[in-house]
């Protein structure tokens, strides 16, 4: 398991370090600074072996998180455990920076204290953890409190404790998905996912019971089943189905029914909490075309046009639309002429960056640009990175739709109908490259 | 000393630190300072004191002046406060023994608290004190809190057991703890449940056959209902215990499965690995005709798949993973090939693990893919990365044979590029291009012979030339172009001087007419100036095969050559097994089983999955079809284990019998029997057992193959203290001068096989104050050798030889001799690790051979090393605490007069004894040969056998092998 935890600083000055086994040394702190902090070359492995001590480290801006071991310990554990101590500083005290680190080092070995056991990870539910760590400490509890407390973190609902009440029950649902391509400089897809989350912001009373459906095409044909052919069943639903490749849940859903009868049953924590994530590759809606023209002229010139396609309802607006082309290092001067937007070229960055705010659907726009390229012998050609482009459009480009969230609390006397409910859908560019 | 220095200066980064106030103060009255607040009244400043005292403690300041002052502020009811004395305690107690006895009553009185959460903070901190007389009084508190009405308390016990075994393991079983926490597998709360099964997995690692964990169905469906119901991470802890589970037959597997399956749907990628692993292993189970059997491999791609949108340290672990797992079950993964394709700004670490995925898959069907994004991938930035993507276009013609000419045609296309090392990479491939499919591409030739001159790395060079001997008669100048390589013949690498011979040979027996110049050229650089034997012997069978019978030797040279097979990199049937067996942990993330990177009884066990209960049925999957590598893994569990399994197993067998879980195949009891034989023999031979994982048992040059995982890199951590009979051997030899120093009895540290022939074994000994090494040196090969020196590369105490390796006559074949070489400390210094690792090079005539082997310390230790009680005194104080280490020595039954007078011998000088409670203390001083000072304490305790040692030195690095020579000195 789990031997040591450090936290470094950029230069490799250690803000935390707790040691949970006996086998780690304090040399054990210094051998991961010279090793691999100070080290010249680029990281070659997120996993590092050091005379027989294992390191796992992750950063976070300026921040190197270390778990140590000398054990044959489950790898993924411990960079999930990695991610999830990130995410309980983040909840605590905001943005993890040295600074921030510096001053709440208590509360992190506090946290460091109750998370991890002998090195073994423990219940690490922000939620569950705020009732009992708290930064001001905490004064002598009731009896009653204390016990709920502990039942909370050891229970099988211990991301949510009970007795809370709102005057308002609401919740958020926002879809967020990001959309990946690849595509040659032909048009022809190389390959395109969507990588979904639902998230969900809930502030409901008691212990709701919840229920969520979408247009998963297994449930949907299953319903089809039941009665009219799958055609109709389709119709019924009014919209189209999905094909969901591959989905994981938070600890909340109960996944065995979710294995039996692709039902998402759950009790919410309190607050936001990353309900589903969801990955499709099938049908997918590509909100932009990129179709790039580059031509070299001599040794020293070259001609780039870039024509981008918007792909959606025209009554919708994409947003934040950048498109980024990238030039030859060499490169002594650009002249850019574009339709819409803002172009400059960036030497530093080397590409030519163009920005456009909003874009309406089943539109076009166009850039050209001539790329002056000083004269070099070096024998390697140029790479030609892919063009990459960053969008936000108001749509999911999976077409996955929510069709309905119900709560149920038995003990309380509120009823689905007097849940308040927003949904969202947003739709991001991951990686979207065309190759030129 | 480079790394003493170093080490100072990280001790005083702490002062650079100025952004918050707790981690500012390093004025000199800082301690007294702090000293003053801890003893405050107030208690908000009392709070702010124990802050700042964690502050210094974290940079690395030696705050442990201050322990009974903090401990004073450990009876308070705030919460916070106790809980930062407890950390204070957990990094002092074991250097502040006696006074962390002052905790015990808190600690006690805490575990009896009416708040829950101060229970377990009690029961959680004590079990990391690390105290033996804490130890004892930590019982009875433990006791009550493993049946405490609080879950929350009961899960903290339920690791509190695994903590005191590893201080204690007697203790533990003595106190019957072990059963407490089986019945724990049955509790009401699921994360006490998942905590018990850590806390006895753990445990049970280090007995390999107490059968502590039984699992039978009955527990087996406990874990399964818990595992519904706890936290992310105890479903983890659970399901590896699950792996380690063998079902009777295929229903009970069927059903297992069936139930853990769900689990491929968390959020967490730890829980989804460690399902695919027991799915993976319970499997193997299933009759391949079940339908069941093909859901689940249909349910097994989508979430490997879904691991790829992980962080990017994830999808690492993930990617080797899957590596393993394609490997074992290609037809999981068929069709998923584009979800490897690499990405732009992907982290190069995941960019070569994808690659290697990619052509592991590649196949007929998506073979145009593959190499449109491998072309790409060529272009790159990272050396590494576009060398490997050219490496595989290679492959995948060899392994797809319908692609062949597209690659051919693609690594053309690259080598116009004229990078220079893209060039190289891609001559390389079409070497094996043309072995695996002679008589096809050879119109490729003249592009290839264009590029000659960039041509800079032995490997494309030696694979240019075999290409044209290979194809000399389709080349014009083919004599011009292996002359101009003769010209710096002796400048060449071994590798391209033997290819250069061969292809000029093969151009001779082609074109002999305009060729015999060059062929006695050739072989006359070969046989006469050069001294590298293999290209000697080489020479002269060309040579005399000419001069003979030049139509049998063109039957010879000419041969029609085998075909090359498809993949040459598969990990080896056995140690595959084992790795399914380890989804999702360090073993699989190395491709390396546990023990070769786990120190100790930990992980040794070797884990293989279970034999398929079905009969009569075929072990050859019907639908992996023309996959590769698809049937030999299957065929596995029938065959006799590889070398490199039983290599394993034998160095198990002073630990515990090679255990097998699950019905063991038919043919276990034999083989069993065969190890026994072995091992009996070979591990008392090879005493210290971490070493020879190096693969130099023995000379016996197939011992070393099974282990691709080259774990010489690990350094062994100890340092030759030979057990068994051979030791008692050594012991009886030196009755004649008990007062001498202790001298390690000879290990082999060069195999003859390693080194042509000449094997080398020795030890080190320090007589009469003069460092020797003595040697024997053994000629196993049947020519004379001659010429022998020695050198050594830098080392942490600056050994070198005082004068040179005294071989004077030729030492004949199977001759042996006796050397003993003078050494000196006043060499080059460069630190090693260990530190006490010496490499060395011996030359002869025939080569240079490297080894490296380990030097006990004591050797270093000087004749004058004994210091006045007063400096003792002083210098004990002056040095930190920090730089204190402890160990314990165990079954040693000599008396403290006894212990001084033999470690006398060694230099390790006592300078007081004093006698408390019926327990010696004796202080020693050691002196090493660079200045450096290591002052030790020495308990005995009579009628116990376990000694305790502390040593405190300004250079604590030294204080293992210090450690190890102690424990070396008194059992001999």
């Amino acid at each position: 398991m789990i031997g040591g935890l450090f936290i470094y600083n950029h230069k490799g000055e250690v803000l935390i370090s707790r040691v949970y086994r006996d086998d780690i040394g304090r040399n054990a702190v210094d051998a991961f600074r010279v090793n691999v902090i100070h080290a010249r070359q680029q990281v070659r492995s997120p996993v590092t072996n050091i005379a027989r001590t294992s390191f796992f480290h992750v950063k976070r801006s300026n921040i190197w998180l270390a778990a140590v071991t000398k054990q044959n310990v489950n790898a993924a554990m411990v960079f999930e455990f990695l991610y999830k101590m990130c995410d309980v500083m983040t909840a605590y005290f905001g943005k993890i920076s040295e600074e921030n680190i510096k001053n709440n080092f208590v509360l992190i070995y506090e946290l460091l204290d109750e998370i991890l056991d002998f090195g073994y990870p423990q219940n690490s539910e922000t939620g569950a953890l705020k009732t009992f760590i708290t930064q001001t400490g905490i004064k002598s509890q009731s009896k009653e409190e204390q016990s709920q407390i502990t039942s909370q973190v050891t229970g099988q609902i211990g991301w949510r404790r009970e007795g809370i009440k709102y005057r308002r029950n609401e919740l958020f649902l926002d879809v967020l998905e990001s959309v990946n391509l690849l595509m040659s400089p032909q048009g022809q897809v190389l390959s395109a996912h969507v990588s979904g989350r639902v998230v969900m912001k809930s502030y409901l009373s008691g212990m709701p019971e919840c229920k969520f459906g979408m247009n998963d095409k297994i449930v949907i044909d299953k319903q089809g089943k039941g009665g009219a052919t799958e055609e109709a069943a389709g119709k019924r639903s009014g919209h189209q189905s999905i094909a969901i490749d591959d989905c994981t849940f938070h600890q909340c859903v109960r996944l065995s029914k979710f294995d039996a009868e692709r039902s998402i049953s759950f009790i919410p924590p309190d607050g936001e909490c990353e309900l589903m994530r969801y990955r499709t590759t099938k049908d997918i809606i590509l909100p932009f075309r990129v179709i790039p023209l580059v031509r070299e002229v001599g040794r020293t010139k070259l001609e780039v046009k870039v024509v981008i396609k918007s792909n959606f309802k025209p009554s919708l607006l994409a947003q934040k639309i950048e498109v980024r082309i990238p030039t030859p290092l060499n490169t002594s001067g650009v002249q850019v002429i574009c339709m819409k937007g803002k172009a400059k070229y960036k030497a530093s960055e080397n590409a030519i960056v163009w920005k456009i705010k909003r874009m309406a659907g089943m539109k076009e726009s166009q850039i050209s640009a001539e790329i002056e390229l000083l004269p070099t012998n070096d024998k390697k050609k140029w790479a030609r990175p892919p063009i990459s482009m960053n969008f936000e459009v108001p749509f999911a480009p999976s077409g996955l739709k929510v069709r309905y969230l119900k709560v149920f609390e038995p003990k309380l006397n509120y009823s689905d109908h007097d849940v308040i409910k927003w949904v969202r859908y947003i739709g991001r560019s991951g990686i979207y490259e065309t190759r030129c | 000393m480079e790394w003493a220095n170093q080490l100072c200066e990280n001790r005083q980064f702490g002062s650079k630190m100025t952004d918050s106030k707790y981690f500012t103060t390093t004025k000199k009255g800082e301690i007294f300072e702090l000293k003053a607040e801890l003893n405050s009244d107030k208690k908000e400043k009392k709070k702010e004191a124990v802050k700042k005292v964690i502050a210094s403690m974290t940079v690395g300041k030696d705050v442990s002046a201050l322990f009974p002052d903090v401990v004073n502020c450990m009876q308070t009811d705030n919460l916070e406060l106790k809980k930062l004395v407890y950390l204070y305690l957990m990094n002092y107690a074991k250097s502040q023994p006696d006074m962390a006895i002052m905790a015990v009553n808190t600690f006690v009185k805490d575990c009896e608290d009416a708040n829950p959460l101060i229970r377990a903070l009690a029961v959680r901190t004590m079990g990391c004190i690390r105290v033996d007389k804490i130890t004892e009084y930590l019982c009875e508190p433990l006791r009550k809190c493993l049946k405490d009405e609080d879950p929350y308390v009961r899960k903290t016990a339920a690791v509190c057991v695994a903590k005191l075994h590893d201080i204690n393991a007697q203790l533990v079983e003595d106190q019957g703890f072990l059963d407490t926490l089986k019945d724990l597998i049955s509790d009401s709360n699921p994360m006490v449940v998942a905590n018990a099964v850590a806390a006895l997995s753990e445990i049970a690692e280090s007995h390999p056959n107490s059968n502590l964990l039984d699992l039978n169905p009955q527990s087996i469906n406990k874990l399964l209902t818990a595992l519904n119901e706890c936290t992310e991470w105890g479903q983890i802890f659970i399901l590896d215990c699950l792996a380690n589970y063998t079902p009777r037959d295929d229903r009970e597997s069927q059903s297992i499965c069936e139930r853990v399956t769900p689990r491929l749907s968390h959020a967490n990628s730890a829980v989804v690995l460690s399902a695919v692993k027991v799915l993976m292993k319970f499997m193997e189970m299933l009759p391949k005709d079940l339908d069941y059997y093909s859901t689940l491999l249909k349910k097994l791609a989508p979430p490997l798949v879904t691991l790829l949108s992980a962080e990017p340290e994830l999808q690492y672990v993930a990617l080797r993973n899957i590596n393993l797992i394609v490997q074992k079950r290609p037809e999981i993964l068929k069709h998923e090939m584009k979800v490897f394709f690499v990405k732009y700004n992907d982290p190069i670490y995941v960019k070569l693990e994808k690659l290697d995925i990619m052509i592991r898959l590649a196949s007929q069907a998506n073979i145009a893919q593959v190499l449109a994004e491998l072309k790409e991938y060529a272009t790159e930035v990272d050396v590494d990365f576009v060398r490997k993507a050219v490496r595989a276009i290679g492959r995948c013609a060899i392994k797809v044979e319908q692609s062949a000419e597209r690659c051919v045609s693609t690594l053309l296309d690259l080598i116009q590029t004229k990078v220079n090392y893209v060039v190289q990479e891609a001559i390389v491939v079409i070497k094996d291009i043309f072995r695996k499919y002679p008589n096809k591409y050879e119109s490729v030739i003249a592009t290839l012979c264009e590029n000659l001159d960039s041509l800079d790395e032995p490997e494309a060079r030696a694979a240019m030339i075999w290409i044209v001997g290979e194809y000399a008669e389709r080349i014009d100048n083919a004599d011009e172009l292996l002359e101009s390589f003769l010209e710096g013949f002796h400048d060449e690498s071994t590798q391209v001087q033997l290819q250069l011979l061969t292809a000029i040979v093969k151009l001779f027996l082609k074109k002999p007419t305009e060729t015999q110049e060059l062929v006695q050229q050739v072989l006359s650089l070969a046989t006469q100036d050069s001294d590298n034997p293999d290209l000697r012997d080489r020479g002269y069978i060309y040579w005399r095969l000419l001069s003979t019978d030049p139509v049998a030797a063109k039957e010879v040279v000419l041969a029609e050559k085998p075909l090359i097979s498809e993949e040459t990199d598969l990990i080896e049937p056995t140690l595959l097994e084992e790795l399914i067996c380890h989804i999702g942990t360090l073993a699989s993330v190395y491709h390396k089983p546990p023990s070769a990177f786990v120190e100790g009884s930990r992980g040794v066990m070797h884990k293989r999955l279970p034999a398929r209960t079905g009969s009569g049925e075929s072990t050859e999957s019907p639908d992996v079809g023309t996959a590769a590598g698809g049937s030999a893994p299957e065929a596995a569990p029938s065959i006799i284990p590889s070398q490199g399994d039983l290599l394993g197993d034998l160095l198990n067998l002073d630990m515990a019998p090679p255990t097998t879980s699950g019905p063991p195949p038919p043919t276990t009891g034999m083989q069993m029997g065969g190890m026994d034989l072995l091992g009996g023999g070979l591990d008392s031979l090879m005493g210290d057992e971490s070493e020879p994982l190096g693969g130099d048992i023995g000379g016996s040059p197939a011992m070393g193959a099974g282990f691709g995982a080259a774990p010489a890199v690990m350094p062994a951590s100890l340092n030759a203290p030979v057990g068994g009979g051979l030791g008692d051997l050594f012991d009886l030899g030196g009755v004649g001068m008990p007062m001498g120093a202790y001298i390690p009895p000879k290990i082999v540290w060069l195999p003859a096989m390693k080194a042509k022939g000449l094997e080398i074994s020795g030890t080190f000994a320090r007589r009469a104050g003069v460092i020797q090494m003595e040697l024997i040196l053994t000629n196993k090969a049947m020519s004379v050798m001659t010429d022998f020196a020695i050198q050594f590369n830098r080392n942490s105490f600056g050994l070198a030889p005082a004068g040179p390796l005294q071989v004077l006559t030729p030492l004949g074949p199977n001759q042996t001799i006796e050397v003993s070489l003078p050494l000196s400390t006043v060499g080059p210094v460069m630190k090693m690790d260990p530190l006490n690792n010496l490499q060395v090079a011996v030359k002869n005539n025939i080569d240079v051979f490297y080894f490296s082997c380990q030097y006990p310390i004591s050797m270093l230790f000087v004749e004058d090393g004994k210091m006045e009680r007063q400096v003792f005194l002083a210098t004990w104080k002056d040095i930190p605490n920090d730089n204190e280490s402890q160990f314990q020595i165990k079954d040693c039954h000599l008396n403290s007069d006894a212990a001084s007078s033999k470690l006398q011998g060694s230099n390790i000088f006592t300078i007081a004894k004093r006698t408390v409670e019926g327990q010696d203390m004796l202080y020693m001083s050691i002196k090493l040969s660079n200045g450096i000072w290591v002052l030790a304490e020495l308990r005995v305790q009579a009628g116990n056998s376990n000694y305790t040692i502390s040593l405190k030195c300004r250079a604590p690095e030294v204080s293992q092998c210090v450690f190890q020579c102690y424990e070396a000195v008194l059992k001999n």
